[in-house]
């Protein structure tokens, strides 16, 4: 055989790569985020598939606008603004209205992202810097609707406001959310708030699934919900603690925030030591926010003020090096000298 | 018993296509060409001339160095040139060529000591060394210089058997085919270093030859145990079977001698046995022939110096959209273009690939998502690492002990934004190294002209 006539190319080891690319981990998360979309479209109508479709198409057409108008490669193929096009969906009340999503969609790809210098570049998470900026609109960004509503697409709705679980606990009304919604109805998502978080237990199945498929590390998500476990539960309002920490953990956004947002891959620490004290930080900021902050939820911020950590922590938190002899010796020494 | 490294990889080990397949020897090659430099270290100085009649066995290069080790013909015939040759690591190195007469005389001078049982530390080290025995598995490293470097400090023996690059099945199949020179040479290794027992360490792919060597070891009171290790990527790589046999690191910049532990490849083991009890010295070797471009992968026994062209032949050919034929593994071995550069000591597969397994993409770009970390054996954060070589900050590159690498490519396999991760660190350290030989070479210059200054 002449093998003169083969096309052959020379490149440097490693000649095998994994399957699972960018554009496949990000499937992996839409994956996992499908059957808490699916059951808030179940709570609260159609209008929640409208709100999310829109929203996706929205990051897609702004990520690609961008990019054409900039003369860069496409990178709508590694889907990660369409994650967070269904993340910006997620934390909005169902009925936002569509145009204040687009200007969401924008801020979150443009601003937050792009301008930053497109994946991976970007400081902040872009839905949840997109949440912080839609609250400029305030009267629409808090207008709920309660389970078992059937918003549609589009048209008239009833818009009548509708207290969440975090503002009741927010207002040390325990009593009074247990009568409104008990612990399963907690757990399944059969509240009210905002489109995506409602379902404590479908977001935790989804950010399960992650963990198995080595999306995510569990660092985050166990050390993020296990701080606000163990502060709610250490200082509870109420004289049942254990009421109060479930309540806490299974309201509001901490779900959402703890596997879907706090675990975003470039606004996270890298390492799993770097992780476990991002989620710690994360957890404290929550509760502070809930028990002493003038809004009701706290995740939002908590994880935007974390983002702001990330370089330090990556900065401080390094592996031990290789077959580095510990100096316990020379610290002692540095420890006496100081 | 095993202990676990850090991080590691588990690609598809793809190995079914050869596992079982026996090793068969390949129709003896009508020309070798037989490069003088087949180890690390100095190359060898060519001992014959155009001409010259040669047997197998013969030596035809000599070790000019410590670290060096001579080579030898691998088939009978008439040298018919001694000139630059191309060469599998890319660039013609002074070779010896032998048109093969193919009566496969044997050399006269190679006959085994007469009582093999008694030999010293230092006879059996100029046996290895006289023999051209070198490290195997791929690093090519002369083994005389790991076995006297070793003596005296070592506690712990262990012979690495894992094979943990895909496709390759040429230690498997050596353990299968040859259990008896293997243990042979474990009984070499355990009386040279006088331990009481040799770690074998097999990857549990590897299940039946760990079973077969289990029995073997009871029937025959062989000084060694085999240690079953997790199928995991860099199983293999010397600094993390230590730590996956004893819990023992390397430290940076040492060998593993420096923690009572000395690696010897089975193939490298099987070698030493051949030339202590029948004085044959390194001429073949059993490499796999594998990869989805390759129309009937095989194990072949080929002499050392047989051109890739005849390997591949023997396996029926390659396919037409053949892109890639590799020297190695996939995770870290060369890419050929020239398919005349022959057989080396440390060649242990041949693979072809038709097939995209690389991904690259023509954008990389980093998401951040820190497994590049979670897999570096090394307790490196190639992510970063990355960020600095691509900014030219060495100083930073350096304290982020890029130097350390041992370049698995596990960063680059896993990266999902398709980074070439340890492409740019190979990068990195020769620029480190290159900045360093010229700041050692200006400090020299300076304090010459400073003497000189002084003199005047």
């Amino acid at each position: 055989m002449n093998y003169k006539e083969l096309n052959l190319i020379g490149s440097s080891s490693p000649h095998i790569r994994t399957k699972d690319g960018a554009g496949h981990i990000m499937g992996e998360v839409l994956l996992a985020m499908l059957p808490a979309l699916l059951f808030s479209i179940y709570n609260f109508g159609p209008r929640a598939l409208g709100t999310t479709a829109v929203s996706v198409a929205g990051c897609c057409a702004f990520e690609w606008l961008y990019r054409a108008a900039l003369k860069k490669d496409n990178t709508l193929g590694d889907l990660s603004a369409a994650v967070t096009g269904v993340l910006i969906a997620f934390v909005c009340p169902v009925t936002v209205p569509y145009w204040i999503l687009l200007i969401g969609d924008f801020f979150a790809i443009v601003v937050v992202k792009q301008l930053f210098g497109g994946i991976g570049k970007n400081f902040l998470n872009p839905a949840l810097a997109a949440r912080a900026f839609m609250l400029s609109w305030a009267g629409e960004m808090t207008t709920w609707v309660g389970p078992h509503s059937s918003v549609p697409i589009a048209g008239a709705f009833d818009a009548a406001t509708y207290p969440t679980p975090m503002a009741l606990l927010h207002a040390n009304d325990l009593a009074g959310l247990k009568q409104m919604y008990d612990l399963p109805e907690m757990l399944v998502g059969l509240i009210g708030g905002s489109l995506g978080e409602v379902s404590a237990l479908l977001l935790l199945l989804g950010g399960l699934f992650m963990i198995f498929r080595k999306v995510i590390t569990w660092y985050i998500p166990v050390s993020y919900i296990g701080t606000v476990a163990a502060l709610t539960f250490l200082f509870p309002r109420g004289n049942d603690p254990l009421e109060w920490m479930l309540y806490n953990v299974l309201g509001g956004g901490l779900m959402l925030g703890a596997f879907f947002m706090a675990t975003d891959y470039v606004t996270s620490p890298v390492s799993h030591k770097g992780q476990a004290l991002f989620g710690i930080g994360c957890g404290l900021i929550t509760v502070f926010i809930r028990y002493f902050g003038a809004y009701n939820e706290g995740v939002c911020y908590a994880i935007l003020v974390m983002n702001l950590t990330v370089w330090i922590i990556d900065k401080n938190i390094r592996p031990a090096r290789f077959g580095e002899i510990k100096p316990a010796k020379s610290k002692e020494k540095e420890a006496k000298g100081k | 018993m095993a202990q676990a490294f850090f991080g590691g990889i588990h690609p598809n080990d793809q190995k079914a296509a050869t596992n079982k397949k026996p090793i068969e020897t390949l129709p003896p090659p009508a020309q070798v060409v037989i490069p003088m430099s087949l180890h690390i270290g100095a190359p060898c100085k060519p001992c014959v001339a155009v001409g010259d009649a040669v047997t197998v066995g013969q030596v035809v290069g000599e070790a000019p160095a410590f670290v060096s080790a001579p080579v030898h013909a691998s088939v009978s015939g008439t040298v018919v040139a001694v000139e630059p040759r191309i060469h599998f690591s890319g660039v013609p190195v002074m070779s010896v060529v032998i048109e093969n007469d193919f009566n496969d005389t044997p050399c006269p001078g190679a006959v085994p000591p007469r009582d093999p049982e008694s030999l010293t530390a230092e006879q059996i080290c100029d046996i290895v060394k006289n023999a051209g025995i070198v490290g195997m598995g791929g690093a090519t490293f002369p083994t005389h210089v790991k076995i006297s470097s070793g003596l005296g400090k070592v506690d712990t023996v262990i012979v690495n058997a894992s094979e943990c690059e895909p496709y390759i099945t040429s230690d498997h199949r050596t353990l299968l085919e040859h259990p008896d020179e293997v243990l042979g040479g474990v009984r070499i290794l355990a009386r040279l270093f006088g331990v009481d027992w040799v770690h074998i360490a097999i990857e549990a792919n590897k299940a039946n030859a760990a079973e077969m060597l289990k029995i073997k070891i009871e029937e025959e009171k062989s000084p060694a145990v085999v240690d079953v290790l997790q199928t995991r990527y860099p199983q293999g790589a010397e600094k993390q079977l230590c730590q996956s046999i004893t819990g023992r690191q390397v430290p940076p910049g040492a060998l593993p001698a420096s923690i009572g532990c000395a690696v010897f490849n089975i193939v490298t083991t099987m070698a030493i046995y051949n030339a202590v009890y029948r004085g044959q010295p390194v001429t073949h070797r059993i490499v796999t022939v594998s990869g989805s471009g390759v129309n009937e992968p095989k194990n072949l026994l080929c002499p050392i110096g047989t051109p890739i062209r005849e390997l591949l032949d023997a396996c029926g050919g390659v396919k037409k959209s053949t892109f890639k034929i590799l020297m190695g593994g996939p995770m870290m071995g060369h890419a050929q273009y020239d398919m005349d550069a022959p057989i080396g000591k440390g060649t242990n597969a041949i693979l072809a690939f038709c097939e995209k397994e690389e991904r690259t993409v023509e954008h990389p770009a980093c998401i951040r998502c820190g497994k590049c970390i979670s897999v570096c054996p090394m307790h490196l954060q190639p992510v970063f690492m990355y960020q600095y070589e691509r900014a030219g900050m060495l100083s930073q590159l350096e304290s982020a002990h890029v130097l350390d690498c041992i370049e698995c490519g596990a960063c680059t396999y896993i990266c999902p934004g398709r980074l070439y991760l340890v492409q740019s660190f190979r990068a990195g350290k020769q620029k480190i190294n290159n900045a360093k030989a010229a700041a050692k070479a200006a400090a020299e210059a300076a304090a010459k002209a400073e003497a000189e200054k002084k003199e005047a």
